[in-house]
C-alpha cells in the first residue's frame, strides 16, 4: 500500500487521481530537459489545457467546468506536488476572473469559452511598474482615450508568460493621480490583443531569471486599444484588480502545499536510503527532527488553505485567510525545500535530483505574487488594527 | 454508432501481489482498469466522435469496480453498467462471458462491442470470444488498426511475425492491443460529469440468468491452489583473479543454471 503524507490525498480523489496520471507522464526528465533549454513547458501546458484542467474556474455556461477555488487549488497543488511548476500556467486559471466578474455580456461570451477551450490564452496581467513595485495607485502607464481608443503609453516589468499569451488584462491610469479625489480612483483595466499590440507600440523585453519562468519588461509607446476592451467601467479597476487577489493567494498557498510535500516527500525518501556510518542518515535525530518539523509546517499551513478557500467558496470574506494561508504555506514550502536539500547534502545541488531546481522555484513565493512583507503589514492593519506602517 | 466496451477491474499492475489461503490478498490493493480495455475504450471514443452515437462501459465485478468504471467514464464514454451480484463471484470464463452477453444484450442494440485483448490479471484472454459466440457475432483479436466501412470494418491485427489484414461484418467483438492508439486524459468536464451520472448495477435477476448456472459451483475449472512466486534467491558474486572468476562463471551457467 502506498501511504500518502497528506492525510486529505483521500479528498478530491476523483481530481487527484487524473492530475497525478497527467503529471506522471511529465517527469523528472521532462523538466529537467526544460529546464536545460530554458524552454516553455508546451507539451505539459498543452496536455493541461486540453483536459479542461486550466478551466476548472470558468462557469459551465461558458465551456468550463465550473469547480470552486477549493477544488481549482487541488488541481495546482497537485502539479505542484508531481515534481512540476504551476508557475508556467496557473495564471490561465484565475486571471479571466477579472474578465468574468467585471466584463461585459458581450466580452464574456466573445472570450471566456475560447479561453475555456484552450483556443486562447489568457495568463499575463500588467501591473507591476518599475518605478511604483507593489504602490500599486502610483501607476504611471497612462491610456488616453481618443475617440474609440485609447492611446496607451508607459512601462511594466515582471509581466509572465506574455510570450505564450494571446490576450492580456493591462492596469493603465486613464485619470491622473493629481486629478482623482481618491488615489485607489482612475485606474482602468484593459484586454491587450498581444499579436496586434507587438510591434504596435507593445515591446517586450525578456528577463533572465533566477528560475526557468518566462517574464518581462514591457514597453508602450502609443499602442492603441479599441474602447470597447476596457474591462468594466473606466476609472474603477483598481478594485477589480483587489477583487481577484484573494483567490490568487488562495491558489498559490496551494501551490506551497504541494512543493511542501514534495519536499518532505523526498526528504525522508533519501534519509530513509541514504546509508552513512553503516545507517540510514534519518536514523540521526539531527537529520529526521528538521523534517518532522517541516512537516508540521506544512501541515498546519494546509489547514489555513481550505480554511481561506472554503471561506472564499462560502462566498464569505476571506482577507485575512488568504493572506495567512499564503505566508504559512510560503514559508513552510520554503523551511521544507531548506530541509530537503540540507538532507540530500552535496546530491541536493545535483540537478538529476529535481531539488536544487524547486528550492529555486518555491524562493519566489516569497516575493510573489506578493511579498511576506506586505502580508505582515495587512494582517498588522487591517486584522490587528495596529498603525498603517506606510 | 452503438459500442459497448467490456472493462475489467484488475489490481494495479505495479502493486506488489500478496497471497493468503489460496486467494490475493486485497487488503491496501489498488484498483484499475486493465490497461488494454484503456485502449478499447478509447478506440470507442474515437468512433462516437466520428460517427456519432453512444458508448456504454459494461463491468462485471464487485461493487468497488465501479470506481474504476468511473475512471474509464471520466476519458468521454455515455454510460456505465456495473453487473454485479453474490452469485456471478467465481465464474469462469465462459459464465463470464454468458453473464456479459445477457449484460449487452439488456443494453440493447450496438454495432462494435470492445474489450481489452487479455487481463492482466488471469491472463486468459478468452472472455471477449467467448461474448461474441453468446451473441453470435464475429469476433477479431488483437486489433492494432480499425476503420469502419459501412456495414464491415477492416481491422489490422497482429499476428507472429507480421499483420494480418481482416474485413469482418458488423457487428462483431474486437479486442484492442495497446498499440491501437494512445489514450487521451480523463477530460476535467468529464470527470465533473460522471459526478452527476448514475450508474446501474444489473445482478443475475436482471440479466434472467439462474444463478445455479454461474458462479463458484458451475465452473468447469477449479483453482486448486495459488502460489506466489518464489522470493528471488540472493545473487552471487564470483571473487577472485579474472582467469578462475570466468572458469567458474562457465561452469555456473553450464550445470548451475543450465543456460549454455
Amino acid at each position: 500500500m502506498t501511504s500518502d503524507i497528506n492525510p486529505r490525498a483521500e479528498q478530491y480523489r476523483e481530481l487527484r487521481d487524473p492530475m497525478r496520471d497527467l503529471c506522471a507522464q511529465f517527469d523528472s526528465h521532462y523538466w529537467q530537459a526544460v529546464e536545460a533549454e530554458d524552454a516553455y513547458p508546451e507539451a505539459f501546458v498543452r496536455a493541461l489545457t486540453d483536459a479542461g484542467w486550466l478551466a476548472a474556474l470558468i462557469p459551465e455556461e461558458y465551456g468550463g467546468a465550473g469547480l470552486g477555488l477549493t477544488e481549482a487549488s487541488v488541481i495546482l497543488e497537485e502539479i505542484n506536488r508531481s515534481g512540476a511548476n504551476s508557475g508556467a500556467c496557473h495564471a490561465q486559471m484565475y486571471i479571466m476572473g477579472t474578465l468574468l466578474r467585471h466584463g461585459s455580456a458581450e466580452q464574456k461570451a466573445r472570450y471566456l469559452p475560447r479561453i475555456a477551450h484552450g483556443e486562447l490564452r489568457l495568463q499575463s496581467f500588467a501591473v507591476t511598474e518599475p518605478t511604483t513595485g507593489t504602490d500599486t495607485t502610483k501607476t504611471k502607464t497612462f491610456a488616453e482615450k481618443r475617440g474609440e481608443r485609447y492611446l496607451v503609453n508607459g512601462q511594466k516589468v515582471w509581466i509572465s508568460r506574455v510570450q505564450h499569451s494571446d490576450l492580456m488584462l493591462l492596469l493603465a491610469r486613464t485619470t491622473p493621480l493629481a486629478e482623482v479625489r481618491k488615489k485607489t480612483e482612475g485606474l482602468s483595466i484593459f484586454l491587450v490583443d498581444l499579436h496586434a499590440a507587438l510591434g504596435h507600440g507593445l515591446s517586450v523585453r525578456p528577463i533572465r531569471n533566477m528560475v526557468n519562468h518566462e517574464t518581462n519588461e514591457l514597453f508602450f509607446d502609443n499602442l492603441e486599444v479599441p474602447a470597447e476592451n476596457l474591462v468594466g467601467m473606466e476609472g474603477q479597476g483598481f478594485r477589480y484588480i483587489l477583487d481577484g487577489m484573494n483567490a490568487e493567494r488562495i491558489l498559490i498557498a496551494a501551490e506551497c502545499i504541494g512543493d511542501g510535500y514534495w519536499f518532505v516527500d523526498r526528504a525522508r525518501a533519501y534519509a530513509g536510503d541514504r546509508i552513512v556510518f553503516d545507517r540510514p542518515i534519518g536514523q540521526n535525530q539531527g537529520v529526521q527532527f528538521p523534517i518532522a518539523r517541516a512537516y508540521a509546517a506544512v501541515r498546519a499551513a494546509d489547514l489555513m488553505r481550505y480554511e481561506a478557500a472554503g471561506l472564499f467558496d462560502a462566498g464569505r470574506p476571506c482577507g485575512p485567510e488568504a493572506n495567512m494561508a499564503k505566508l504559512l504555506a510560503a514559508d513552510a514550502s520554503w523551511e521544507a525545500a531548506n530541509v530537503c536539500l540540507e538532507t540530500h547534502g552535496g546530491f541536493g545541488f545535483a540537478a538529476e535530483y529535481d531539488v536544487e531546481r524547486k528550492f529555486r522555484e518555491t524562493r519566489l513565493y516569497q516575493v510573489a505574487p506578493i511579498s511576506t512583507n506586505l502580508i505582515l503589514s495587512y494582517i498588522a492593519e487591517h486584522v490587528l488594527d495596529l498603525p498603517r506602517s506606510f | 454508432m452503438n459500442i459497448i466496451v467490456l472493462v475489467k477491474s484488475v489490481p494495479d499492475p505495479a502493486a506488489k501481489v500478496g497471497v493468503r489461503d489460496n486467494k490475493i490478498v486485497e487488503d491496501g490493493l489498488a484498483w484499475e482498469a486493465n490497461p488494454y480495455d484503456e485502449n478499447a475504450v478509447e478506440e470507442a471514443i474515437r468512433l462516437k466522435e466520428k460517427y456519432g452515437g453512444k458508448v456504454t462501459l459494461i463491468t462485471l465485478g464487485p461493487k468497488r469496480a465501479e470506481e474504476t468504471l468511473k475512471k474509464m467514464l471520466a476519458l468521454g464514454a455515455d454510460e456505465g453498467i456495473l453487473v454485479s451480484d453474490p452469485a456471478f463471484e467465481g465464474s469462469d470464463e465462459l459464465a463470464t462471458a454468458r453473464i456479459l452477453a445477457a449484460a449487452i444484450e439488456k443494453a440493447g442494440g450496438y454495432d462494435v462491442i470492445w474489450a481489452g485483448w487479455t487481463g492482466v490479471d488471469w491472463n486468459q484472454g478468452i472472455v471477449a470470444q467467448a461474448v461474441a459466440e453468446y451473441l453470435g457475432v464475429p469476433h477479431v483479436s488483437f486489433v492494432t488498426k480499425f476503420e469502419v466501412n459501412g456495414q464491415t470494418a477492416r481491422c489490422e491485427t497482429e499476428v507472429e511475425g507480421g499483420r494480418e489484414i481482416i474485413e469482418v461484418d458488423l457487428p462483431a467483438v474486437l479486442t484492442a492491443m495497446q498499440t491501437l492508439n494512445e489514450v487521451r486524459y480523463a477530460s476535467l468536464k468529464n470527470i465533473m460529469a460522471v459526478k452527476r451520472k448514475t450508474i446501474p448495477t444489473w445482478g443475475a435477476a436482471d440479466l434472467g440468468i439462474n444463478p445455479a448456472e454461474v458462479g463458484k459451483g458451475a465452473a468447469h475449472h477449479h483453482l486448486m491452489k495459488l502460489i506466489p512466486p518464489p522470493e528471488r534467491a540472493a545473487g552471487r558474486v564470483l571473487k577472485g583473479a579474472p582467469e578462475e572468476t570466468v572458469q567458474e562463471l562457465v561452469r555456473a551457467l553450464r550445470e548451475e543454471v543450465k543456460v549454455l
